[in-house]
């Protein structure tokens, strides 16, 4: 089977919707990159396909263009208000075939892997997982390149024969555009073909994170993260992160050894099996840095390590370390900030 | 009630050492199941305790010695596995080893009610075969599952991990679902099981055997390639503070930061 690539043409960004009605971040970051993906092809445009019910899409529309989108595919159904993997996918695939992107790109978020492999199989092509950089080649081909043996080798991998080719993209990785963008994207609805369908999977229940267990959700999110290893010995031993973190004005984070152990949650583990962070300020401590974890903090702009062990990989790649006891060390910074703090506000 | 589960043996990623030439070690590195595939092992044998009509079949694709899983697997309690090795089968993607692992479960085993996969393989890390298989054989999924609350009256109900907390989601079955970590830890095999894993006959089957063209499977069948491979940059090493007075040490810290504007 032969595919006539040069029917093929234009970037796609799935827009997602969060359960707070915002759009991801990671959608901004893909737009940005989409726009600096597409000056390397030849008069090709950036398109986002927002795919939701009947809500106000106006304010999506808008956010878009300033990020990117030069125009924007909206695909909407009153059976479309929570994600589906039925129906979106459907969605999506109707869209894809009808327009014929050449690129398809989705935040490697949980919709989106669960979404993205659906749509690949069912076009019969190529998908390349949670990729770290992008990059058009030579021959006009999106290059993706991703992480792979937990993290000990990176891949560039290429989709030359079928169409779309498709990405999932680590969000918190590209950096999204800070510059209003002041695009005005044109808007085309779609014609949605879903009124027979019905979703095999259905939602009974949610229990937010935050109402059961005191988790920090977001920590992606957080400009200063202060994060703990198998060094903190115990669940206790992260009191003295959370004051540090606290008066730091950060969050709290976590290895996978420490989230393992149970001494914290899920949602704040950080690595390849957990989140990708992209703090200003990063501090690992007691974290040895497996390079699973060097993984999820790459993009960093500071990272401070303590530990004992001067041998241990973290400060291979910390910009500052100090080697020691962070018993010691972390309650002596976190007094250290905070009589710095109080100077400030004397000021 | 049947359920299928899905393995992979893979090389134990914690393990890999590289060349000073910057090319990996793969001799000596130990092939173990993937962590994730354990897990949904684990559920589907818990299934299988607490629903006595169910029997777990493990099915895996790899080279011969890919078998060592399958034995583990049903050492901890499954009834029977079969194999899928054909040279013809090496290199493929995940849409081709999703493709072949859907037509053999389809032409080899038949009747399902569930499949089980694990998340993601800590080698590839794509979370993209439990999906694809699910597609090819169109059944409905759901993924990051985090417990399997009841599975009967043609219906599943799981817990499902997202960003934002739990979801308790229901599905018609036969479905697929791919297991997140969970809360349990997959058990230990008992001799017993050990036992009847060494004198339980392993079916093996290859490309002629499942009735799909050339051009679906491996290489062919895969419409990505890896064009390069390398090692993640490293990053010039920073400063690191070892003075032995600690408090000395978070002072100097601390100056530089605030000197470099990185506190503020």
């Amino acid at each position: 089977m032969t595919v006539d690539l040069s029917l093929y043409k234009n970037i796609w960004v799935m827009a997602e919707i969060n359960v707070d009605n915002k759009l991801t971040g990671v959608t901004s970051e893909l737009l940005s990159e989409a726009q600096k993906l597409v000056t390397k092809l030849d008069n090709e445009e950036v398109c986002a396909l927002l795919i939701t019910d009947n809500r106000d899409v106006n304010p999506f529309i808008k956010e878009l263009s300033e990020a990117g989108a030069d125009k924007v595919y909206v695909a909407q159904h009153d059976k479309l208000r929570n994600y589906s993997t039925d129906l979106y996918s459907k969605v999506a695939c109707d869209a894809i075939l009808e327009k014929k992107p050449s690129i398809v790109l989705v935040g490697a978020t949980t919709i989106g892997r669960d979404l993205a492999p659906r749509i690949s199989s069912r076009l019969n092509t190529g998908l390349t997982a949670d990729c770290t950089d992008l990059d058009i080649n030579e021959k006009s081909l999106l290059a993706a390149t991703r992480p792979t043996f937990g993290g000990n080798l990176m891949a560039t991998i290429l989709c030359p024969k079928t169409r779309p080719q498709m990405a999932t993209i680590r969000p918190n990785v590209l950096q999204a555009t800070e510059e209003n963008l002041s695009n005005i994207a044109n808007v085309e609805n779609l014609e949605v073909k879903i009124d027979s369908l019905e979703s095999r999977t259905k939602i009974l229940d949610f229990i937010p994170t935050a109402s059961t267990l005191k988790c920090h959700t977001r920590i992606e999110e957080a400009d200063i993260i202060v994060s703990g290893g198998r060094g903190l010995k115990n669940s206790e031993g992260f009191k003295l992160l959370e004051e540090l973190a606290t008066a730091l004005g950060g969050s709290v984070g976590a290895s996978r050894a420490a989230v393992d152990a149970g001494w914290r949650c899920h949602s704040e583990q950080i690595g390849q099996t957990g989140k990708t962070v992209s703090p200003k300020i990063y501090i690992a401590c007691g974290i040895s840095g497996a390079i699973q974890h060097l993984a999820g903090i790459g993009s960093s702009d500071t990272i401070i390590a303590i530990n004992k062990d001067p041998d241990a990989p973290i400060f291979r790649v910390a910009d500052y370390g100090i080697v020691g006891d962070l018993f010691e060390i972390v309650p002596a910074l976190t007094e250290a900030i905070k009589s710095m703090k109080a100077d400030t506000a004397a000021v | 009630m049947r359920i299928v589960v899905c393995v992979k043996q893979v090389p134990d990623t914690s393990e890999i050492k590289w060349t000073e030439n910057n090319t990996m070690v793969r001799d000596g590195v130990e092939s173990i199941m993937n962590p994730f595939d354990g897990y949904a092992v684990e559920t589907a044998i818990r299934l299988k305790e607490k629903y006595p009509d169910v029997t777990v079949t493990i099915v895996t694709m790899g080279p011969p010695q890919a078998k060592d899983v399958l034995k583990r697997a049903i050492a901890m309690g499954a009834n029977d596995a079969i194999l899928l090795s054909d040279r013809k089968f090496a290199g493929s993607d995940t849409v081709a080893t999703s493709r072949t692992l859907a037509k053999a479960i389809k032409e080899k085993i038949g009747d399902f009610d569930l499949i089980i996969c694990g998340q993601f393989a800590i080698d590839g890390d794509t979370a993209q075969t439990g999906p694809s298989i699910a597609e090819h054989l169109g059944l409905p999924q759901i993924t990051y599952v985090k417990e399997v609350l009841s599975c009967k009256n043609k219906k599943l109900t799981v817990n499902k991990e997202i960003e934002e907390g739990i979801q308790k989601v229901e599905c018609s079955l036969p479905s697929l679902i791919c297991m997140q970590k969970c809360d349990y830890e997959p058990r230990r095999p008992l001799i017993r099981g050990v036992m009847k894993s060494n004198r339980i006959n392993i079916p093996a089957y290859g490309f002629e055997d499942l009735g799909l063209d050339t051009s679906e499977v491996g290489i062919k069948g895969s419409p990505t390639f890896v064009s390069k491979a390398f090692r993640p940059p490293v990053k010039d090493s920073g400063e690191i503070i070892n003075t032995p007075d600690k408090k000395e040490a978070v002072e100097i810290l601390v100056k530089k930061l605030r000197e470099k504007q990185i506190l503020v």
